[in-house]
């Protein structure tokens, strides 16, 4: 199942299912990079707040959209991951040190803007 | 020890099934959300280890019964190249097939026993449990 | 012995002393005399000095149920009846302070005073008296302990339950100010308590949308590996819920300690005491710090 991205402003914001199959994660991580391009959006949420296992696999691609949108120039937050899936990371030792998190929509969205210097559309013509 | 289900774990969407498959059972036996959620990580894990070393095996669910509270079993179990030095594998960080080597580490962390027998060239199995809340 | 008669009339043929076919006939005569043996049963008790906690009325009214139940088991002989009614009994009467020794009491009481009435009227054919005891006893038996078993597993049940309870009263996660929490952290953890605290802060992080939690471990004697461990692992989970976390209470010595055993504390915010540990949450939340106020250093009870 395709995981619906929007476009608000520079921003491009991703909701997860609360499934996600490896499929599914790798269909993500390619849409990103190529809209990330596309739009020259300076910041990335993934919403995690509907899955309900965040696996080795699923943190990995995490880690792997935000490295590689870094490199286009877009900051990525992940928010939502919730108590009993935060705890869970934490025992299986996943991390996300490198990678910035927010409680929900409205604090990723609050960090995005205090980082962009506007939160409008950076196009050049 | 009943047998619950049996999943055929061939490729990477088999992990989800094997997953909620677990998160269904887990609820059932009374499990809390945390608990349910660390159960279906564990169970993603070691089945993601299956295809990744083995190509394919199988992931067995059963409940057992112990001092009057019951007892959710996971069994990964493959026909592949089996582990070669299981306690490499067994360090974080380890890992041949190019993936972030957390799997069976983790996976141990996640569950309140864990064991794990591999020949080489006959296969590996991972045995997992997890106890109940008392009074289901 | 075959039965020669017809399953549905419950009197058998003289010969025949089969379970099967004596059960029916002295359910039924328990039946027909429950007025009688229920009063019996009810004045025993009291004679005992059982449910104490109960008035003569509420005994009575009791009786009552738990004598048809009784018998109707007796006739069925059915075991998931028999385990609901135990259940049901329970879950009524333990809020009345009734204990256990009470509630087999009274079973075995209504057991003693059946048998009797049985003995009154089989007495004349002690062979058949003892055929009616074949019959009686081995399900009478089993009535008793499924009773006491099924009150015994509900008493546990509601204590665990208080347990539960007291274990989240006993360490709250307080909310100060907005989006900041405080979990001041008191006694011995062990691997049990220590999770629960955790789920329980990750859960008011969500619920209050805290963005700093300032976690006071004073009062935690003894902060070996185990512990700092632990509180680690919680860190790490407060942040990725979007939650910093100053550690307070923790002193130097401990701290260095801890880092020489080879604990990773650099993920973690260390400050000296609450005061300060809340001041700076505060800072960081933009808020202007407060003056000194009262005595912060107390654990709050």
């Amino acid at each position: 199942m395709p995981i619906p991205i929007l476009k608000q402003g520079s921003f491009l914001i991703a909701t997860i299912q609360s499934a996600m199959s490896d499929s599914d994660a790798q269909l993500l991580q390619d849409e990103l990079m190529q809209q990330v391009g596309r739009v020259r959006a300076t910041g990335i949420i993934v919403d995690v707040t509907a899955l309900n296992v965040m696996d080795s696999f699923a943190g990995r691609t995490l880690r792997t959209i935000a490295h590689m949108t870094r490199l286009r120039g877009a900051d990525t937050v992940i928010v939502g991951i919730q108590p009993e899936v935060a705890f869970a990371m934490v025992q299986l030792g996943l991390t996300f040190e490198d990678i910035h998190t927010a409680l929900d929509l409205e604090e990723g969205l609050a960090h995005l803007n205090r980082r962009t210097v506007s939160g409008g559309s950076a196009d050049d013509h | 020890m009943t047998t619950e289900q049996v999943v055929p774990i061939g490729s990477a969407d088999d992990i989800v099934i094997a997953r909620e498959a677990g998160r269904d059972l887990a609820g059932r036996l009374g499990f809390s959300l945390t608990d349910v959620t660390m159960i279906a990580t564990a169970i993603s894990e070691v089945s993601r280890n299956m295809t990744s070393y083995a190509g394919k095996g199988e992931l067995r669910l059963y409940v057992e019964s112990r001092n009057r509270r019951s007892v959710l079993v996971v069994e990964a179990v493959d026909q592949g190249p089996g582990i070669e030095q299981i306690e490499r594998a067994m360090q974080d960080g380890y890992s041949t097939s190019g993936g972030l080597g957390l799997g069976l580490p983790g996976a141990r962390r996640l569950m309140d026993e864990f064991e794990i027998r591999s020949e080489d060239g006959v296969g590996t199995t991972v045995v997992m449990r997890k106890w109940a809340p008392p009074g289901v | 012995m075959t039965a020669r008669s017809d399953a549905s009339v419950p009197a058998p043929a003289v010969n025949d002393r089969s379970t099967e076919a004596l059960l029916p006939q002295l359910v039924q005569h328990l039946r027909q005399n429950r007025t009688v043996l229920r009063e019996e049963w009810a004045r025993r008790i009291t004679d005992a000095r059982l449910l104490t906690a109960m008035t003569p009325e509420e005994i009575f009214s009791e009786a009552t149920a738990v004598y048809d139940n009784y018998v109707e088991v007796l006739e069925t002989g059915s075991v998931e009846a028999l385990q609901e009614y135990a259940r049901d009994l329970s879950e009524r009467i333990i809020p009345r302070g009734v204990e256990t020794e009470e509630v087999l009491g009274i079973v075995l009481l209504l057991r003693d005073v059946l048998a009797r009435s049985l003995f009154e009227k089989y007495q004349s054919d002690f062979e058949l008296f003892k055929s009616v005891l074949d019959a009686y006893e081995p399900a009478a038996n089993r009535i008793a302990s499924t009773v006491g078993v099924g009150f015994v597993q509900e008493r546990e049940r509601v204590i665990r339950q208080q347990q539960e309870a007291i274990r989240e009263l006993s360490t709250p996660v307080l909310q100060v100010r907005e989006r900041l929490l405080i979990l001041p952290m008191i006694g011995v953890l062990d691997g049990q308590r220590a999770r629960q605290l955790t789920e329980q802060l990750l859960g008011a992080i969500r619920t209050n949308r805290a963005k700093v939690v300032v976690i006071d471990v004073t009062g935690v004697p003894g902060i070996d590996s185990t512990v700092a461990n632990h509180l680690v692992q919680t860190v790490e989970a407060c942040r990725l819920m979007g939650a910093s976390v100053i550690i307070t209470g923790l002193s130097s010595e401990i701290a260095l300690t801890l880092v020489t055993i080879g604990v990773d504390l650099s993920m973690m915010t260390a400050v000296g005491d609450l005061q300060g540990g809340i001041e700076e949450a505060e800072r960081m939340l933009g808020y202007e710090p407060r003056p000194a106020r009262g005595s912060y250093r107390q654990p709050m009870t």
